[in-house]
């Protein structure tokens, strides 16, 4: 038997004159999230349903990047994506081009678990979730009027937002604090001063040592109809198996490249690191000029953090009683 | 060191008894495409221009699940789906749900140098299709009757086909079970460990419309970087899920095993029946093992080496050139 522990996110690079009161509500909802994952296992639930009930949440709550609150795409809809992994039986599930599902992590749960494939798209995937009876709703549910004024910005400055922020030179992997006053953030070129919302996610190890992930998205503000991001794509974004659980955040096309979940546990598997090496050695070595963050935890009851952004939204709890969520 | 070149028309349950009429357009088709591959090299064409128009060839040839001969979704259609990555930027392109592209992998090429994005899908791929300008056909241009008749097959038999089996007859032997065969694709490095992969496919036959594969996963079926460039074909849940083409490179980097140990390695922990791939490493090397009946495959080096094949070498049918 092992110490379960849960870790969540809310999306990696924050900027640093976010108003207290933004990051007050961000901290709530994670703690809130957290307490439902803890909850669920203390009572026995497996690591795979733990990670869906605490994405479901983050989905619904409109504050992150994730159902309600995602990201418009530059036609001004949502098309959200999300993926589920299993590290008992490293089973998957994934979705891309949701515009009416309610929660998309929980779609993916279910072409994992009631389809004969692992990845479902677009119409395809929207007829799936009515034969399946899933909830679904009016794609304008999930537009929220602060993300319309984002997309606004986005297309004045004729770029794409992407959801983290550009931190100052020298800053290194999670022990990041907050480097400089006023840093000249950039993103894609465009300088941002305002709170955008980011992608979420959960990892879990349960009592018998089984680890799962998670991780939901509306992707990237004014991003181009059709784009996929690494949420959905098992490896990159997400990803789990019998010695850990990763789920990562920042920007997509840089997590890809670099396969940036599946590499932390191929560093543990193959090269005999620990966790939280790991994390370190991919966030510094694979990432090259992309900004990301992630949360990994290990079969062996660990929780690890890495991001070479300014701040990640982020918190975990393990079985011991610790608790804790922090941006920075 | 040296170039390398290899490419495959997929892995599956390619029975002995496959008849000739079946094979000979088929090897044909790989001798064509190796040699189109292995004079761009020898031209200094760099192996992501390589790639790319050895899977445009192949996808064009009907005999293979890409482009023209994609099987068929469930509802009779066809949604292509491909995948590029340079293995010295690591730059990657990826399309999905394509249904008028003539060359999918050209799109992906797109994908990758003109837009910001790594992966596009469906109609907003098809968008994109369209405002560059590539060639799109009408769907009678990909679809096949072989297709059509395997589609049907799949249909009465009530179960998601990996594409091969004999059933072109109308029979479906239930011990061949589910063959896997899809997916075509090419792995290239040049004289200075400059390494690329490229994979397209038509899919499953009788997949669920939005079904998406493992070729355009970076890291399931297509991935490259400065150790090797591998390509996968099989049941693409499975590659998915093992991450196979990821876990070549990582092994080579992080455990230190050569490329047919690593490749080796990968198809020994992918359940029998599954999977196959193609690799190249930096050094000039080449790996072509797989875990079913066959896999359509061939490959070339600079010292002269070169092999066309279908089933394990030493099989009888199984064609070799060790001289070229």
């Amino acid at each position: 038997m092992v110490g379960w522990a849960i870790a969540v996110h809310g999306g990696a690079g924050v900027d640093p004159g976010l108003p207290v009161e933004r990051q007050e509500e961000a901290r709530r909802v994670l703690e809130r999230c957290l307490r439902v994952g803890a909850a669920g296992l203390r009572a026995g639930l497996p690591a795979v349903d733990v990670v869906e009930m605490v994405v479901r949440e983050l989905e619904t709550d409109p504050v992150f990047n994730s159902g309600r609150g995602s990201a418009l795409t530059r036609k001004g809809t949502v098309e959200m994506e999300a993926s589920i992994m299993d590290g008992h039986g490293r089973r998957c599930g994934a979705v891309s081009g949701l515009t009416t599902v309610k929660n998309p992590v929980s779609l993916a749960r279910l072409v994992m678990d009631r389809s004969p494939h692992s990845y479902l798209a677009f119409d395809g995937a929207e007829e799936f979730a009515r034969e399946q009876g899933v909830e679904v709703v009016d794609n304008s549910y999930f537009i929220t009027e602060e993300n319309m004024s984002m997309l606004k910005r986005a297309k004045e400055a004729n770029s794409i937002m992407y959801d983290y922020r550009v931190p100052a030179p020298g800053v290194d992997s999670a022990s990041a604090g907050l480097e400089g006053a006023k840093v000249g953030l950039l993103m894609n070129g465009l300088r941002i001063s305002v709170y955008a919302p980011e992608t979420v996610g959960c990892v879990v190890v349960d009592s018998n040592g089984w680890c799962a992930a998670a991780t939901s998205t509306g992707g990237l503000m004014n991003k181009m109809s059709g784009r996929i991001g690494d949420s959905p794509l098992i490896g990159s974004g997400t990803y789990a198996c019998g010695d850990c659980a990763v789920s990562c955040t920042g920007e997509g096309e840089a997590i890809i490249r670099s396969t940036l979940a599946r590499d932390v546990a191929a560093l543990v598997e193959y090269k005999g690191l620990s966790l939280q090496e790991a994390v370190d050695y991919a966030i510094k070595e694979r990432l090259d000029e992309g900004m990301a963050g992630l949360i990994a935890v290990s079969s062996n009851g660990e929780v690890a953090y890495g991001f070479n952004t300014i701040g990640m939204f982020r918190g975990c709890a393990t079985e011991d009683g610790f608790v804790e969520v922090t941006i920075w | 060191m040296g170039w390398a070149i290899a490419l495959h028309g997929g892995a599956g349950d390619i029975p002995l008894s496959f008849p000739v009429e079946g094979r000979a357009p088929r090897e044909a088709a790989l001798r064509h495409c190796l040699e189109l591959g292995v004079a761009a090299l020898k031209a200094n064409r760099p192996p992501l221009d390589v790639v790319e128009l050895v899977v445009r060839e192949l996808e064009n040839s009907p005999c293979f699940n890409a482009g023209k001969g994609s099987v068929l979704t469930t509802n009779g259609t066809v949604e292509m789906e491909a995948c590029i990555m340079d293995g010295n930027t690591k730059k990657c392109g990826a399309v999905s749900g394509l249904s008028t592209v003539v060359n999918a992998i050209s799109l992906a090429r797109l994908v990758m140098e003109r837009t910001p994005h790594i992966y596009l899908a469906f109609d907003g791929a098809e968008a994109f299709a369209r405002e560059q300008g590539v060639e799109t056909a009408h769907s009678s241009h990909f679809i096949t009757p072989e297709n059509v008749e395997r589609l049907k097959n799949a249909k009465e038999a009530k179960r998601v086909q990996i594409d091969f089996t004999e059933p072109i007859k109308g029979t479906i032997p239930s011990s061949i079970g589910d063959s896997q065969i899809g997916t075509v694709g090419c792995v290239a490095v040049d004289g200075h460990g400059i390494l690329a992969s490229a994979t397209s496919t038509g899919g499953l036959v009788n997949k669920m419309a939005g079904r998406i594969g493992d070729t355009p996963i970076i890291g399931a079926g297509t991935y490259a970087n400065s150790y090797c460039a591998v390509s996968a074909t099989g049941k693409g849940e499975s590659i998915i899920q093992a991450t196979v083409a990821r876990d070549v490179a990582a092994l080579m980097e992080y455990k230190g095993l050569s490329l047919k140990e690593a490749a080796a390695y990968v198809i020994e922990r992918t359940p029998k029946g599954n999977v196959g791939l193609v690799a190249v490493s930096a050094n000039g090397e080449v790996t072509m093992p797989f875990n079913t009946t066959g896999m359509f495959r061939a490959c070339a080096t600079e010292d002269g080496y070169s092999e066309i094949g279908i089933w394990p070498s030493g099989i009888n049918g199984d064609l070799e050139y060790p001289n070229k």
